[in-house]
């Protein structure tokens, strides 16, 4: 951990080196989705609600699945940008080192710039909280904070399978993106609004689903019965990730006993 | 120290072949070549030495390096280095070694050399003691203080390589693997960092493994050569039996007062003329210098004589010709 504020220091000093292209694009980052959150407001604001979901509570659904990707694109960049490293020949650097790859590559990048668009979220997050008639109980902030961080594992777990993939197709993969960038959109708004497929695909494949749709009707108070299983469902993401992380595994010993 | 036996690797290599019908068809189906990188290597390093790995391009220099180093796994053979398998206990083995790349970099590039050295020591956890005191030898060794606090990406090909070498001795490596160091440097650098390595080698007993294509730095550094060709290893031996071998060839230059005609001398042959100066090859077994400059002397005038061996470059060349890579 030590090591990784290290590495992110020094990103930081590095980033910084480059002051106004540094603030332009944390800028340009904040208000890109904002535009989308934009078309959302206006959308509701013709049709009221969308099957039975209102403006608020769509709104904290696109907050939670905003800050989940602003955060792995912050701390997992290494991953997304992970085929240049192959292409480049600079992971043979990392193996030189004695510490593990994951570390290390997640230590290679870090998006600054990202945290402009993890902002724009997290207001959007208490904006909508405070507009909607909740109760905060103990329980709601410890699944809100819950479905966060699984959501953060999902998309860094989908950049660290298509990084491992890098090391079978030396290019980056494009495709990967209508998982990270698709299922970002998709989920931001509430899943039940989309044919049965897609809801079950983001709930048994990646499982958004089980990071926001779900637990968040627990959140809005919209479930009967038990809550447990919902509180919970969010731990979906980490089932979701451990086989990512697997995979990474294969690819480094592929790459291994290939070369590049 | 270091034991490598029967080391096999093999490569598959996308064929390209030209046309947009075999491009398209490429995108299904590729055809590969199997390319065999390394074929049988086995050599055993002792302690201390400076060992120069030579051979053309693609010859498998890097990809032994890269075994050695723990990045790629051979497909057979044995290779035990300080007592590790260097791809089983990859974490627990780099530590115990630096490996510098020529033509890439490890050190950050947009900031101070200090901080990379910083981050490093966090990398390999090197005590607070030793670090500093290997920044301050190494600093004055390599003559550092002053580009320290320079970003990397504002340092001169000749500097970088000086911190390169620096960043890849901070923790105390028992190993140096040096992959073209010199690549690109200029004649000062090149003098510089031949000083350095030799320094490190004598004084810390760093073992150093270096591959490069300047003969110079196989003459000013290594003890011992080993040669690869086409992934099989050609030669190992000293300079000094590589040149016993290829005989007991002299070079004579002479200067003299302006002659008018080329002189020649029983049992040379005379490489180059100008009335006033003439190159000779003469080989000692059969007749000795003192003899030919006794001759020589006779008939011309002799300003200046110099006697020299067949430069290593020659050498070499003469090994790769005989194994016909």
């Amino acid at each position: 951990m030590h090591l990784y504020l290290k590495y992110v220091w020094i990103l930081f000093k590095s980033q910084t080196q480059y002051r106004l292209s540094f603030w332009m694009l944390a800028l340009g980052q904040a208000l890109t989705p904002l535009t989308v959150f934009a078309g959302l407001y206006f959308m509701f604001a013709q049709f009221g609600q969308v099957k039975g979901w209102s403006f608020y509570e769509a709104a904290l659904c696109y907050a939670i699945i905003g800050l989940s990707f602003a955060l792995a694109e912050t701390f997992a960049r290494g991953f997304d940008m992970f085929s240049t490293l192959v292409t480049s020949g600079d992971f043979d650097r990392l193996l030189v080192r004695p510490r593990s790859t994951i570390l290390q590559v997640l230590g290679s990048r870090f998006e600054f710039a990202r945290l402009g668009r993890m902002l724009q979220s997290l207001i959007v997050l208490i904006w909508s909280l405070n507009k909607l008639p909740l109760a905060l109980t103990a329980p709601k902030l410890f699944t809100l904070t819950l479905m966060i961080v699984c959501g953060m594992l999902i998309f860094t777990g989908i950049f660290i399978a298509t990084a491992s993939l890098s090391f079978w197709t030396i290019q980056g993969l494009e495709v990967a993106n209508v998982f990270t960038d698709g299922g970002r959109e998709m989920a931001k708004y509430p899943l039940s609004i989309y044919e049965k497929w897609v809801a079950y695909f983001f709930t048994f494949v990646i499982p958004l689903g089980c990071v926001n749709y779900l637990p968040l009707l627990y959140v809005l108070g919209r479930t009967s019965g038990s809550n447990i299983l919902y509180m919970l469902s969010p731990l979906a993401g980490i089932v979701f990730f451990l086989p990512c992380l697997f995979m990474w595994h294969i690819g480094v010993r592929h790459y291994r006993s290939t070369g590049s | 120290m270091i034991e490598l036996q029967g080391i096999n690797k093999s490569f598959k290599v996308a064929r390209r072949t030209a046309g947009f019908g075999q491009a398209v068809k490429a995108l299904f189906a590729r055809e590969h070549t199997i390319v065999e990188a390394l074929h049988n290597i086995s050599f055993d390093i002792s302690p201390g030495e400076i060992v120069g790995y030579i051979g053309p391009n693609g010859a498998g220099k890097s990809t032994t390096i890269k075994v050695m180093s723990g990045i790629l796994v051979p497909d057979s053979g044995i290779c035990q280095i300080l007592g590790y398998t260097p791809w089983q206990d990859r974490t627990s083995y780099v530590r115990n070694i630096g490996v510098v790349f020529g033509q890439r970099t490890q050190l950050w590039w947009d900031v101070p050399v200090i901080d990379s050295f910083g981050l490093l020591r966090d990398i390999y956890k090197i005590p607070s003691a030793v670090y500093r005191e290997n920044l301050t030898l190494l600093t004055e060794s390599l003559a550092l203080s002053d580009i320290l606090q320079t970003p990397v990406r504002q340092l001169s090909l000749g500097q970088r390589m000086r911190c390169e070498i620096a960043a890849s001795l901070l923790h105390n490596p028992q190993i140096l693997f040096l992959d073209e160091p010199t690549i690109g440097l200029d004649a000062n650098s090149k003098i510089a960092v031949r000083q350095f390595i030799k320094t490190i080698n004598k004084e810390r007993g760093v073992t150093v493994i270096l591959t490069t294509h300047d003969m110079n730095d196989i003459e000013a550094l290594a003890d011992r050569i080993l040669m690869i060709g086409k992934g099989t290893l050609l030669y190992d031996g000293t300079l000094v039996d590589l040149r016993s071998r290829f005989g007991s060839k002299r070079i004579v230059t002479i200067d003299y007062h302006e002659h008018a005609e080329p002189v020649d001398v029983e049992g040379t042959s005379c490489l180059s003329w100008t009335p006033e100066r003439a190159v000779y090859s003469v080989d000692i077994d059969d007749v000795p210098v003192a003899s030919i400059i006794a001759k020589l002397s006779e008939q011309i005038e002799l300003v200046d004589i110099g006697i020299g061996t067949t430069p290593v470059e020659e050498l070499i060349l003469e090994l790769y010709k005989e194994h016909q890579i």
